[in-house]
């Protein structure tokens, strides 16, 4: 885990895959993406590397990992490289991750890389922090299955350097970089989040840590059309993770189904049960007329502890005219906390 | 209770501030930090003199650990070493031979050692502060155990104390940090009355790793704000997540402050709780107050009382000032709905960008 390109998590992990060979332990590259960097290159050299497949793609052609060439010669160990990576179209699955699951499930030990912006539940934040919004994610609880988190660790201050003397990206493409995620101050943020999230890891991974709690806590994240949904479901996501909590999301419509609905907002709310699923949170579509009543009944019959909303659009202080569910199910919800998750946005640069 | 105070503008701010940092400190202090003896920290520290060395850097090695591993030979032969001067039982960095040999950087492998007695200063931290005084710029490394004020966590959790020790603010004094984390060894097959052993020494082990990275991240954070302050910016990240629990004499307190703990705990954040005082408050609603006050107090958070005619802007603004990124607010049921919207937390809710709003019920 690291924190930018060209702190060195790919040098670290080859580093490792030699220790490990010298140990005895059959170990093969299974995919490894030079970025043109010596040290990097120089390090992949005395190890076996099995070939890339090459998969055609509207004219061009492309490569990717042959996870069906790295099952046949099963090795003990393979080295994956940028874990978060989108296969191109055509390919038997449509993430490395995934991919990284079939080997896994072969009894294959995997070493791979990834940066912290690539964390589903993080999304929101690293857009606050970068002004990027990060499209290739790998869900949390594909990290958490990882034996082990490590952090490959180095200053901004000389990571700078490194992209300045082109050890990073050739120029011009550093310049690219320079304007985005490598200003100082994100690289401090996004640094700071990935040290975080591996002091996190690290608790997660100690067996008998328990804090003493007289509540055990259950979340419920409302869902519906609107866009702010995801980062609603990242938010109880992550603070369901680090609390140790269960995760539901529920929507509620008075047909029972989603046939009711106008089509965008059907493919908006069918999107964000998706959404939560992949994230392994369990999706109800509860029936009901009243959303706040429907949502605060299922709570009390599942004993929910926290709701979590997206901020009301509206801000009617009329209240006999209110409409806004969120507001009615704060009033509704007398021994449940309600969460309005922020918008979180990009900072001004 | 208005002021007019004219913005410095960002160039000013920044020389401002390059002139203070220059003022405060001459040499420029790097920290390698580790959390065990054996994960790496000598190496990579002096991996890194030999790659500034190679640069063309003057480079000298002003301490190494008495015990000098295998893999650290080949680069310390290749390095110039300033060995530690020998007084009667003990050892101490040679601070005049390194101040009169005066390199660009010096290396100093092993922070938290005691002199002994009769030398300038009691301990080699101190000894570098004095290199970094005379512009020299020192590369150090520590293992978490030896950080004072985690004296009691590090005791805990490997039941052995330490003498010696680095106060926390040297350490986040430092320019720059870079942490060296590797996971515990890995486990080799061991008879079965071992393997107990060695699985409690790992979760020992994870301790003190977990302890190292949130000791780097708040070193980090520190930073962090260091950068934006210096820079005359505004925006807050919310890389650490911080609570700001407001309350008032009725809240129900016992709730707020069991979430509040368990979610700074479980993300290692911080947890503040603020009042706004409110004019002509009855000895009654004083009284639980002080109450909730001394319970926010014995749970370790920071207290703030404020000040100000609408406690939903007097409590944003707080918020925003300290990046707040969770506000937890109580909601009275008994004034009920009609009064939600136009109440302080109605605004809080309206106007808190950047900050998720927990409403408790009371």
């Amino acid at each position: 885990m690291g924190y930018a390109a060209g702190v060195g998590k790919t040098y670290k992990m080859l580093e490792e895959a030699h220790q490990l060979k010298a140990a005895g332990v059959d170990i093969v590259i299974g995919y490894f993406e030079p970025h043109g960097r010596q040290d990097t290159i120089a390090k992949s050299e005395g190890l076996e590397t099995i070939s890339r497949k090459t998969i055609d793609y509207r004219g061009s052609t492309f490569e990717e990992m042959d996870t069906d060439a790295i099952l046949a010669r099963h090795p003990q160990a393979c080295v994956v490289d940028e874990f978060p990576h989108t296969n191109i179209p055509g390919s038997a699955r449509g993430k490395r991750w995934e991919d990284v699951q079939v080997l896994l499930d072969a009894g294959i030990d995997v070493l791979t890389t990834m940066n912290i912006q690539h964390l589903e539940s993080l999304n929101d934040q690293v857009w606050n922090i970068s002004g990027v919004r990060v499209r290739e994610t790998v869900p949390d609880w594909v990290v958490q299955q990882a034996d082990e988190v490590v952090m490959v660790d180095l200053t901004p201050r000389a990571l700078l350097h490194r992209l300045q003397r082109g050890v990073v990206y050739e120029r011009g493409k550093a310049e690219q970089a320079l304007q985005k995620f490598f200003r100082e101050s994100t690289l401090v943020a996004l640094r700071e989040l990935a040290l975080r999230q591996a002091a996190h890891e690290v608790e997660y991974r100690i067996s008998n840590v328990t804090v003493q709690t007289r509540k055990h806590h259950k979340i419920l994240v409302l869902i519906t059309a609107n866009p702010k949904t995801a980062m609603a479901i990242r938010r109880a996501k992550r603070i369901g993770d680090f609390l140790g909590a269960e995760c539901f999301a529920v929507t509620v419509q008075p047909s029972g189904d989603l046939s009711g609905l106008p089509e965008v907002d059907r493919e908006a709310v069918e999107r964000h049960l998706n959404f939560a699923r992949n994230l392994h949170i369990e999706t109800r579509i509860l029936e009901g007329e009243d959303v706040a009543s429907a949502v605060v009944d299922f709570g009390r019959r599942n004993q929910i502890t926290q709701i979590f909303v997206t901020r009301p659009r509206g801000w009617s202080s009329l209240p006999a005219l209110t409409r806004d569910p969120v507001q009615r199910i704060i009033g509704l919800a007398k021994d449940m906390q309600i969460v309005i998750v922020s918008d979180r946005e990009p900072a001004a640069q | 209770m208005k002021r007019e105070v004219r913005r410095k503008t960002p160039e000013e701010l920044l020389l401002e501030c390059q002139a203070e940092e220059a003022a405060a400190k001459k040499g420029h202090l790097k920290i390698f930090l580790g959390y065990a003896s054996g994960v790496g920290k000598s190496f990579r520290m002096l991996d890194e003199a030999r790659r500034r060395r190679e640069r063309g850097q003057d480079v000298v090695v002003g301490a190494i650990q008495p015990k000098v591993p295998p893999e650290i030979e080949p680069l310390l032969k290749n390095l110039e070493v300033i060995p530690l001067k020998r007084i009667d039982a003990g050892a101490a960095i040679d601070l005049d031979a390194l101040i009169r040999r005066h390199p660009l950087v010096c290396f100093i492998d092993g922070l938290a050692y005691s002199n002994p007695p009769g030398l300038r200063n009691p301990t080699r931290w101190q000894d570098v502060q004095e290199l970094l005084n005379a512009g020299i710029k020192v590369i150090a490394s520590i293992n978490i155990q030896y950080i004072a004020e985690l004296q009691k966590d590090v005791e805990a959790i490997t039941g052995k104390h330490v003498t010696e020790t680095v106060p926390v603010s040297f350490i986040k004094s430092a320019d720059e940090i870079e942490i060296v984390d590797a996971p515990p060894e890995e486990p080799v097959e061991r008879p079965p009355d071992e393997q107990a052993e060695a699985h409690e020494r790992d979760q020992r082990l994870s301790r003190l790793r977990e302890l190292a990275l949130v000791l780097a991240a708040d070193v980090v954070d520190h930073q962090l704000n260091a950068y934006l302050e210096c820079h005359g910016l505004k925006q807050q990240f919310g890389a650490n997540e911080r609570i700001l629990v407001c309350i008032t004499p009725r809240a129900n307190m016992q709730e707020m402050m069991e979430t509040a703990q368990i979610i700074a705990h479980r993300f290692h954040g911080e947890l503040t709780v603020a009042y706004v005082n409110q004019p002509n408050i009855s000895s009654e609603d004083q009284t639980a107050l002080d109450a909730r006050l001394a319970i926010a107090n014995a749970a370790g958070a920071h207290i703030e009382i404020l000040e100000g005619e609408d406690p939903a802007d007097v409590l944003l603004d707080f918020a925003r000032s300290r990046g707040i990124t969770q506000l937890f607010v109580g909601h009275t049921q008994r004034r009920g709905l009609s009064r939600l919207w136009g109440s302080p937390i109605g605004k809080l809710i309206r106007d808190s960008r950047g900050m998720d709003v927990r409403v408790f019920p009371q």
